[in-house]
């Protein structure tokens, strides 16, 4: 594992005299490293399992939504006792309920993570990119125009940015909502995940706009932007062939802490209670659940809970990883 | 000096001015319907029209707007009462002034918060500078990996993990609880003593790793190596050379970090079923009590940056360069 402070092993592919693309050498440089490996590969395996959840899930003989404890079609299996707590160890794990089940209704935990780790993957990564889209084109506006409409788009980032979020992510949940669905009425999740979609994309694209604006605005003065100015190229070529790919690695870096804290977001929502519901399969409604179990059966909050940290931690493990690749002389 | 601070008070009153119209205009002038909410289901046409009336919601937007806004400042007459300065409005469900039911929940916010920061950062930049202190030994190592392993916990998975070791299964300590300060010193020490390590633990291993490598960016400066020259021991260089500029960065982030600590007392309120003006916010989000969301929402607006106006101020005092910008 490569801790903080270890000297980064040195790029030796300069020697050889072969044209490289900073994006080769990236590559390169990303690949000794083996603590970014390792955590690329958890990070992808997570979504591969989000993607073949259903398969997964099949193959277990289950699904998130029967209440296994309670229908008759399963009364000669019993898996809760008479308090509604799962029978055997660790939460009830066995054969058929590979991670157990859960108390009272004994639906299957297994089904019920990997179809709550589709839910939150997919959404965070759909919000993510939208953020990162919209930051990127607000931040090059600001800082390749600069003047007046950089200072009127930097007002309105800080504006943005003074919002207390994640009080405001709770309150703006119902207001959003109701802007779809009639209050006094059930609401689909569909519009409860388009209600998350939306607050999160309006409260969380500053961060990025301000790092591609700083980028942005040094690289307007230099050296090869001027020589396409004066070769008469449009702003739109100077911004998509100049500039676009010299913010890509920043934009990256920032993309691989964006989706984690966001993945960590809709967890927050829903734990709140204000994000998604019963019974949809959801990460952070499986901690709500754990806490109200917590005193009972501390296990149910074991497997969603490991699986989270290892997530989050590959992930930023990652982002470090990447940050180094890109700039060997970074931070640590 | 007083200069700085009366333009940042200025700028934060015009945001939060801002802030106020953007989160009224949502709230009330949106499609959602203000008095239906308020009607709550089964609502009768009369109760609604009665509802309407009271909530003055027939008067033209520029008019309730300004009501809203002046009741901040001089308090409001309402059919159910008078609301005294800062008059937030009045919960639908319960009928109480906002402004007195949050003053009676943020204690409780009040202690996670600036009890969390103390232990984050007593804990966090002496664990960081530590790590610097003995860079690159077993310390180092094992201060940088558990701080890495620790800021992938969540408060809502460490908290229930803590409470069944120390509470549900050895009884060793009470299930936590918020008692006033004023009333038992050592009640609130002691029950509120599990939900501020635990919401600490989350923002530490943030400030270990950066007061670290802000530590050792510092030690590498000119004039801490002149003073090593000079044949002082490492411990002086240490605190009377490096220590101050380490801070800098340290608090910069501190004060950005304020919303998210708000944000981490609301998990924290949560998991731990306290009281707080977090669990308020979720309470009126999820009964749809507008006035009592809008409330909270504006009070942490006002927190954060009355916070961030102390940090600038603090900012400015260990750097000097900050008045003069």
């Amino acid at each position: 594992m490569v801790v903080d402070g270890e000297p980064e092993p040195k790029a030796k592919s300069e020697a050889k005299h072969e044209g490289r693309s900073p994006g080769q050498l990236m590559w390169i440089r990303f690949k000794r490293d083996r603590t970014g490996v390792v955590c690329a590969v958890v990070v992808i395996a997570y979504f591969l399992i989000a993607l073949l959840a259903p398969l997964l899930v099949k193959l277990a003989g289950t699904d998130p939504y029967t209440l296994y404890g309670q229908d008759p079609t399963y009364a000669d299996q019993p898996i809760l006792d008479d308090f509604g707590l799962p029978l055997g160890y660790l939460g009830g794990v066995s054969g058929d309920h590979w991670f157990g089940v859960e108390p009272q209704y004994g639906r299957d935990l297994f089904a019920m993570l990997m179809f709550g780790m589709r839910t939150s993957l997919y959404m965070a990564l759909g919000i993510t990119v939208l953020v990162m889209v919209t930051g990127v084109v607000i931040g090059l506006v600001g800082g390749y125009f600069g003047g007046r409409t950089d200072y009127w788009v930097g007002r309105v980032t800080d504006f943005f940015l003074s919002f207390p979020s994640q009080l405001f992510f709770i309150a703006f949940m119902p207001v959003v909502t109701s802007f779809f669905v009639d209050p006094r009425e059930e609401t689909p999740t569909y519009f409860r995940a388009l209600a998350m979609l939306i607050v999160l994309w309006l409260l969380g694209w500053m961060g990025m706009a301000r790092l591609v604006r700083s980028t942005v605005l040094s690289l307007r003065e230099r050296e090869f932007v001027e020589a396409a100015k004066v070769s008469g190229a449009s702003p739109w070529r100077i911004v998509r062939k100049e500039i676009l790919p010299n913010v890509v690695t920043p934009i990256l870096v920032q993309f691989t802490y964006q989706l984690p804290s966001t993945i960590l977001t809709i967890a927050f929502l829903s734990f709140a209670g204000v994000g998604f519901v019963e019974p949809t399969p959801d990460w952070g409604r499986l901690f709500a659940a754990g806490a109200q179990y917590a005193e009972q059966d501390p296990a149910f909050m074991f497997f969603p809970g490991v699986a989270l940290v290892v997530f989050i931690l590959a992930f930023n493990l990652l982002g470090d990883s990447v940050r180094d690749a890109f700039d060997p002389k970074s931070g640590r | 000096m007083l200069q700085f601070i009366l333009r940042r008070v200025l700028g934060a009153v015009v945001t939060l001015f801002l802030i106020g119209a953007a989160t009224f205009f949502l709230f009330v002038a949106a499609p959602s319907d203000y008095a239906s909410l308020a009607c709550g289901k089964d609502c009768s046409p009369q109760r609604l029209a009665d509802i309407r009336e009271a909530l003055g919601l027939n008067l033209p937007i520029a008019q309730q707007f300004w009501d809203f806004m002046s009741g901040i400042v001089t308090g409001r007459d309402f059919p159910t009462g008078h609301c005294p300065a800062p008059c937030l409005g009045q919960s639908f469900y319960s009928g109480d002034m906002v402004w007195s039911t949050i003053m009676d929940r943020f204690p409780v916010t009040m202690t996670l918060t600036v009890g969390g920061a103390i232990v984050f950062l007593v804990v966090g930049v002496g664990a960081g500078m530590l790590a610097a202190y003995r860079q690159a030994t077993m310390v180092d190592k094992i201060a940088t990996g558990a701080s890495m392993v620790l800021s992938s916990f969540q408060i809502y998975f460490l908290g229930p993990i803590v409470l069944t070791v120390l509470v549900y299964s050895t009884g060793w300590m009470e299930d936590p609880k918020y008692v006033p300060i004023t009333d038992d010193p050592v009640g609130w020490f002691i029950g509120m003593s599990i939900p501020v390590c635990v919401m600490a633990t989350i923002f530490t291993a943030q400030y270990t790793r950066m007061a670290r490598s802000s530590m050792i960016e510092q030690l590498a400066e000119d004039q801490v190596r002149t003073a090593r020259a000079k044949g002082m021991s490492n411990r002086y260089v240490f605190f009377r050379y490096a220590w101050r500029g380490s801070l800098i960065p340290i608090v910069t982030v501190l004060g950005i970090d304020i919303s998210s600590m708000l944000g981490g007392a609301v998990v924290t309120e949560l998991t731990f079923s306290l009281q707080g003006i977090g669990q308020l916010a979720v309470a009126g989000a999820t009964t749809k009590d507008l006035p009592l969301t809008m409330g909270v929402m504006l009070f942490g607006a006002f927190f954060i940056l009355f916070i961030n106006i102390l940090t600038d101020i603090t900012y400015a005092f260990i750097d000097p360069r900050v008045r003069l910008s």
